[in-house]
């Protein structure tokens, strides 16, 4: 059996800083949410590259703090690809590599409609330490986060996820309702969750001048999110879920930065959820690439 | 290491599929000589959406709003000048500029997803008419003289 190795104050340090260092980027107009999806995909070559935090409350044992690194590529106008690293430091624990996911969306409809479906496909290779809490599928709840780090990154799991998303766009609100199914690879039942989502800018029409902190740089929502069972025992009971506001700050310097507090909604949930996360995004990341093989820029 | 590997073989492979793939549809349908293929959806605006007119049209911050908008999300393939570029077409050629507003806006809403012009709904209503009041303002490009004539003197 492998092992993800465990990684120290300079991992972390190189992990937060894969942002930085880009000369080319675009002002972005990203959305707030950190668990739902809307039905906006990267534009075609553009690289987005993204860190993102949470720090958990833990009953009954330790607090943690997880994160992951994004690289979100728009690889045409209808299919977006991401691939993560996510890791997780428990306090008097540890701090570990806890997996790998490759997902990417697609959007079937080529225009604009009142519901915009978008199609999510993923593949999960992660350790039972994985504590990102990126989705509520299935039966997750807290104490299923209590085993230690020395014990939990020896188990692994390979999970296939499928999304539906479903988001629209009507005077300036975004709605959003993800349905989720993650089957574990090795003969697990299919399990399910949803995530819910809305948000606004608190300005609709741009300024004619460039500002950091004018009003529609601000997007504001919330989002809930939560498990639906299995396919054994399907429903909203024996499983977590959380309600969080979130906001996202779109940069004119090129930079997003996105707050969300989430709250547990019943006792089978972590009291409390501090997200928070940077990007950057990338222009022509794709020409880059091609032109340093040879390709016309 | 089994997990390295594993996770360099991902990475490798999420690299070279998305490029490979993003380039090939990106490569020769955006020269130029084809930008024909992408101003023949400006014609497909239903005529509900042709018939809207731009509501900030007479907004006196709404064509320099346009233009920080412009710069944001368009320039890259447009050009700065909105003359065209490598991926996409002039904004500036008689099929953009006399194109009525509301049909600018459907583009802009739906996009050309098939020829790589991404959907602009995530921009809300007012962000987009601010767009069209800026390409509008464009104007034509000035037209070359195919035949351009001998600027050397002859005795």
């Amino acid at each position: 059996m492998t092992s993800f190795p465990r990684f120290g104050v300079l991992g972390r340090f190189l992990f937060f800083l894969l942002p930085f260092g880009f000369p080319s980027a675009a002002r972005a107009q990203e959305n707030p949410y950190i668990v739902a999806y809307d039905h906006n995909l990267e534009e075609p070559g553009h690289l987005e590259i993204e860190y993102f935090s949470t720090f958990g409350t833990q009953r009954g044992g330790n607090d943690f703090h997880a994160f992951w690194a994004e690289f979100e590529y728009g690889a045409t106008a209808w299919w977006t690809t991401e691939f993560y690293l996510d890791g997780q430091t428990t306090f008097h624990d540890s701090t570990v590599f806890t997996g790998v996911r490759w997902e990417n969306r697609i959007r079937p409809l080529q225009r604009e409609h009142l519901i915009n479906p978008v199609l999510y496909v993923e593949y999960e290779h992660k350790s039972s330490a994985d504590k990102i809490l990126k989705e509520v599928e299935g039966h997750d709840v807290e104490s299923d986060f209590l085993a230690p780090n020395a014990e939990a990154r020896k188990e692994h799991s390979n999970e296939m996820e499928l999304k539906l998303i479903l988001s629209s766009t009507l005077k300036g609100w975004n709605f959003t309702e993800n349905t989720l199914a993650a089957k574990n690879l090795s003969n697990a039942p299919w399990e399910f969750g949803y995530a819910l989502g809305t948000s606004r800018p608190l300005a609709l029409k741009a300024s004619a001048q460039r500002c950091s902190f004018c009003r529609q740089n601000f997007i504001a929502g919330a989002e809930m999110y939560g498990g639906l069972g299995d396919r054994h025992s399907f429903g909203l009971h024996n499983t977590s879920h959380y309600l969080a506001p979130v906001l996202a700050w779109n940069l004119p310097s090129d930079w997003t930065l996105r707050l969300s507090a989430g709250f547990g909604l019943n006792d089978q949930s972590h009291r409390f959820l501090l997200r928070w996360g940077v990007s950057r995004e990338i222009t022509g990341f794709g020409s880059m690439v091609a032109h340093l093989f040879g390709g016309p820029r | 290491m089994r997990a390295c590997v594993a996770t360099l073989s991902a990475t490798a492979m999420f690299l070279g599929v998305s490029l490979a793939f993003g380039e090939q549809e990106k490569g020769p349908r955006y020269k130029y000589q084809n930008d024909a293929l992408v101003y023949a959806e400006i014609a497909k605006a239903p005529a509900k959406a042709r018939a809207k007119s731009n509501p900030l049209e007479k907004d006196p911050d709404a064509i320099p709003a346009g233009r920080n908008l412009f710069e944001q999300h368009c320039s890259e393939c447009h050009s700065d000048t909105g003359e065209g570029g490598k991926k996409g077409p002039s904004l500036r050629g008689p099929q953009v500029q006399n194109a009525a507003p509301g049909a600018i806006f459907w583009i802009l809403t739906n996009g050309v997803v098939r020829r790589g012009m991404p959907v602009w709904s995530k921009l809300p209503e007012p962000q987009r008419w601010q767009l069209v009041s800026y390409i509008k303002s464009l104007g034509l490009a000035p037209t070359r003289p195919e035949n351009p004539p001998s600027t050397t003197a002859k005795p």
